[in-house]
């Protein structure tokens, strides 16, 4: 467990962080984990954090130590998507038994790793430690170094089980796995001075394609995205990069600083969500491409293409203002989507209810004021209770949120739609914005909600002195 | 007679089982007013919930003890405490189911001690009934959580009946976790034809079945009510359905008399026939018209189908009693059950109609397809059947890529009358048609010129 400690000290310590830098030494050390209430918790454990931060890596093997609850329920889950390989969408579990618990898991895992080899040959394995191997004492580090040597690959250990903390914090830790064991430890066959790494974009839905081409269109190459549509080799030779942008914000902050520290690689903290966004972004990448010593004409051609793109959303936008306008949406997620979405869902004429700004940093949250005013509604969290009650009482006409909430909304009758990790529309960049407008006016224009909203007729008051007559 | 293998894989491959403390909290959620609390980390109870919630397109009530690594060292009596305050606090439900996971299990947490400790601490919880289960998910799988948490509740809740308050009319049922809230409406309707009346324990039709609640709760909505399990002992008869439901029923039958009937399945014409003879036989009651007509509908279905069913290759992965039910049907309608695989042992398996069994996971299913006409499983065995080019029926959980998972039966004359017909549809819509190709071998010495057969008009 000492690793683990030693690791947690580390993501603790986070200079990158504002709210962090904000602490006195005391609460730092206490982390940045909220302690769970009992009984009142949500959200994901450490180890969920973890491979959400990893498994898009899609021609690495992820093997997790654990007994079946960790894997059995949880894969095949998310949406991420691959350009090429698979394996990453393969399950592998140790499934570990009481004969594990007493006798020690070390030996099963090491099998399985060499199971694994054996049988798909990747490239490299992550091994995710869990909650029970983490009490019994299986020494992780130890059984990969061992496979490291014995196999001749890489063969990471992931330090996150679950009782570490939340999802947020899995996803730091698997950061450090990959500064730790990953990063810096290959070369990239060439670089270029337009190598960029993305970091914190998982390509859910394959959001990370609805920019590429743009970036490609620049001449801007996505050395490595970590780790969205990720192979192990790229992410490992992403430390030739030119600059970095950090996409989740909060996520994987320390590695996007770290390798700022380590290889002298700036990075920004933007987002591909919005259309204002997107062009910021896209400006940010060439303006630090260019401080680093890309010709400065680059500048020049990406306003040319944010100009051209912008004009083509804002078009493809106008057509809906006018089904949308003064419609309510209440948005419920989190981080960097408490306000990026803002603007475009305005400019289709809608209204803004509220928005939670759970995750959301302090800059996130001026934005927000800045783009609702000051009396803007933004909530921590939101009771399903207090959401159910906005809805039915028509504060808002559609919720857009995570897959959690969803049947709040649909057991109110009001529409919902999915803007997190499950859904299967990507809503990133120009086309991104258009099309989540479109979804809106799609799920809001259904004839449906007329229908579902009616009473049976044995409800209706005037139904017992109807007459047979009357049907006649 | 079929061999029961374990496989002897390190590495689990694209898992099929899935743990014992969901299946025991799936089993509270068709309690009324229930909330199950999962003791572990945070992270065993948002992946069951998130599962849960993509399998029945429900909001779930689940709530987690949320164990650090300090707390399960140290015991995890607090976080017990507390969370069952919150909860008290939050949604006052009737019944708050515990469940252990892994990590509380290995540390060794009593919690029939840390219960009793707090009954005494705190009085103003006397109105809630807490019920505790061990469900490890280091051993046993879905189905072993949801028997014993249903042996739990009978354990805790049900009431030694006094003497003469037995109702020839009452009938106590105990569905497997494999049967939908679908098959507990279509037993009820079954079971109420014969003028008897059915309690459900669970009741996942009562929570799950996919109903409009007048206003937002926040634990279960219908099902099995706690004052329903207190009263099973005054049944006439209790039915169980699956295997997994013996132990609770006997449990039931030695805590209260109340005689029990185990149905290992209920799906195919012999089966239900059965059925209907003991519902008859119990009520006095004849089989009522209605089931006559549908008996002779599936009867039909089956002349209708079994061109498409016949000597079919079918693979198989579920649990032990669906896959009992499943492949001791397919083989009544003429498939040959190619595969079968399951994740838990069961004293049925060694009679599945298959060569062999296999305690694996969906890469065993996979190799074992090779060549079927046909996978039965959940959906996570969608990649396999993609890659093998064989249909998938969707059975089983997690069922996340089709609707209607609440529904899909398999009691009875018209549930087996409709898998027909889903199933046959399926196999009808791959049968092969013949080509010019199709009687080509290897070994004809053929003239050049009948290479030219694919130019010709097809």
């Amino acid at each position: 467990m000492s690793d683990l400690k030693h690791q947690l000290q580390n993501v603790f310590h986070e200079p990158g962080c504002a709210t962090n830098r904000a602490k006195s030494t005391e609460t730092r050390k206490k982390g940045c984990t909220k302690q769970l209430a009992p009984g009142a918790a949500a959200g994901g454990c450490a180890f969920d954090g973890a491979k959400i931060a990893l498994q898009p890596i899609a021609d690495a093997a992820h093997l997790i130590h654990g007994p079946i609850s960790c894997e059995g329920h949880s894969w095949d889950q998310r949406n991420s998507k691959s350009s090429g390989p698979m394996l990453y969408r393969t399950s592998f579990t140790t499934a570990i038994s009481e004969q594990d618990i007493i006798f020690g898991g070390e030996k099963h895992l090491f099998h399985a790793i060499r199971e694994i080899v054996e049988k798909h040959d990747p490239p490299a394995i992550f091994v995710y430690q869990t909650c029970v191997p983490a009490m019994i004492g299986d020494d992780l580090v130890a059984v990969c170094k061992a496979a490291r040597t014995k196999f001749n690959r890489p063969v990471v250990p992931v330090l996150a089980p679950g009782f570490a903390g939340s999802k947020n914090l899995g996803n730091k830790l698997a950061g450090e796995a990959l500064l730790e064991y990953v990063i810096g430890t290959e070369e990239p066959e060439h670089t270029t001075p337009y190598d960029i790494n993305i970091i914190g974009e998982y390509n859910v839905a394959g959001e990370l394609w609805q920019v590429k081409p743009l970036l490609d269109e620049l001449g801007i190459r996505i050395l490595s995205c970590i780790s969205g549509d990720g192979r192990y080799h790229r992410i490992a030779s992403s430390h030739r990069a030119r600059a970095a942008m950090m996409v989740c914000s909060k996520a994987l902050i320390n590695v996007a600083r770290k390798m700022q520290e380590r290889y002298g690689i700036p990075f920004f903290e933007g987002s591909f969500y919005g259309i204002g966004d997107t062009s910021d972004s896209l400006r940010q990448i060439a303006q630090l491409l260019v401080d680093r010593g890309a010709d400065a004409e680059l500048l020049g051609r990406v306003e040319k293409v944010v100009a051209r793109e912008e004009a083509r959303a804002w078009a493809q936008i106008l057509p809906f203002r006018e089904r949308l306008t003064g419609k309510k949406v209440l948005l419920n997620t989190g981080g960097v989507k408490s306000w990026s979405m803002v603007a475009a869902l305005q400019e289709a004429g809608m209204v803004l209810t509220g928005t939670s700004v759970k995750k959301s940093t302090a800059e996130d949250k001026d934005r927000v004021k800045e783009l609702l005013g000051n009396d803007a509604h933004m909530w921590e969290s939101l009771a399903p209770r207090e959401m159910y009650r906005m809805l039915r009482e028509s504060e808002a006409d559609i919720m857009l949120s995570g897959g959690r909430t969803q049947f709040v909304a649909l057991k109110a009758l009001m529409p919902w739609l999915d803007i997190n990790q499950e859904r299967h529309h990507g809503y990133a960049g120009y086309d991104g914005m258009v099309a989540l407008v479109r979804e809106i006016d799609r799920t809001l224009a259904n004839p449906i909600w007329r229908q579902v909203r009616k009473l049976a007729p044995w409800d209706l008051e005037a139904f017992s002195t109807h007459s047979a007559e009357e049907f006649v | 007679m079929a061999k029961v293998i374990t496989s002897t894989k390190q590495c689990m491959t694209n898992p099929l089982r899935l743990s014992q403390p969901l299946g025991a909290a799936l089993a509270f959620l068709g309690m009324d007013r229930c909330m199950p609390l999962l003791h572990g980390a945070q992270g065993c109870t948002s992946f069951g919930l998130v599962l849960l919630v993509r399998h029945f397109r429900e909001a779930i009530p689940l709530q987690t003890t949320a164990m650090t690594e300090v707390t399960t060292v140290l015991g995890g009596i607090d976080n017990v405490e507390q969370g069952i305050l919150n909860i008290w606090k939050k949604t006052n439900p009737d019944l708050i189911g515990i469940c252990t996971t892994g990590t509380t299990e290995v540390k060794g947490d009593d919690l029939n001690a840390y219960i009793t400790l707090i009954r005494a601490r705190h009085p103003e919880l006397d109105d809630v009934e807490l019920v505790h289960v061990n469900t490890p998910d280091f051993s046993g799988a879905f189905q072993d959580g949801w028997a014993r948490a249903v042996t739990r509740m009978i354990e805790e809740l049900v009431e030694i009946p006094e003497l003469g308050t037995r109702d020839a009319r009452r009938v106590n049922v105990l569905p497997g976790s494999h049967l939908t809230p679908g098959d507990i409406d279509e037993l009820r309707e079954m079971i109420e034809a014969f003028g008897l009346i059915p309690t459900f324990l669970p009741d996942l039709s009562g929570s799950l079945d996919g109903h409009i609640p007048s206003e937002f709760t926040p634990t279960t909505l219908g099902g099995c009510g706690v004052d329903e399990v207190h009263g099973l002992g005054s049944a006439a008869w209790t039915i169980a359905i699956g295997a997994q439901m013996r132990g609770a029923a006997i449990t039931l039958e030695h805590r209260t008399g109340v005689p029990y009937r185990l149905f290992e399945r209920l799906t195919g014409l012999e089966c239900s026939d059965k059925f209907m003879e003991f519902l008859s036989r119990i009520s006095g009651v004849p089989v009522p018209r209605r089931y006559r007509r549908l008996r002779g509908q599936l009867v039909d279905a089956m002349l209708d189908g079994h061109f498409y069913f016949g000597d079919k290759r079918v693979a198989i992965a579920a649990e032990p009693d669906l896959l009992w039910t499943m492949s001791m049907w397919l083989h009544e309608m003429g498939c040959q059950i190619v595969g079968a695989v399951t994740s838990t042992m069961s004293p049925l398996l060694e009679d599945i109609p298959a060569d062999e069994v296999i305690l694996g996971d969906l890469q065993d299913l996979e190799v074992s397809a090779a060549g079927a006409d046909l996978i039965v499983a959940n959906s996570q065995a969608r990649q396999a059947a993609d890659r093998l080019h064989v249909p998938l029926f969707r059975m089983g959980m997690p069922i996340f890529d089709r609707l209607g998972t609440a529904h899909i039966t398999t009691v009875g004359y018209r549930a087996t009358r409709d898998l027909i017909f889903a199933i046959g549809n399926t196999l009808m819509a791959v049968d092969h048609e013949p080509t010019q190709a199709t009687w080509v071998r290897d070994d004809m010495e053929l003239p050049q010129s009948s290479s030219d057969f694919n130019i010709l008009p097809s």
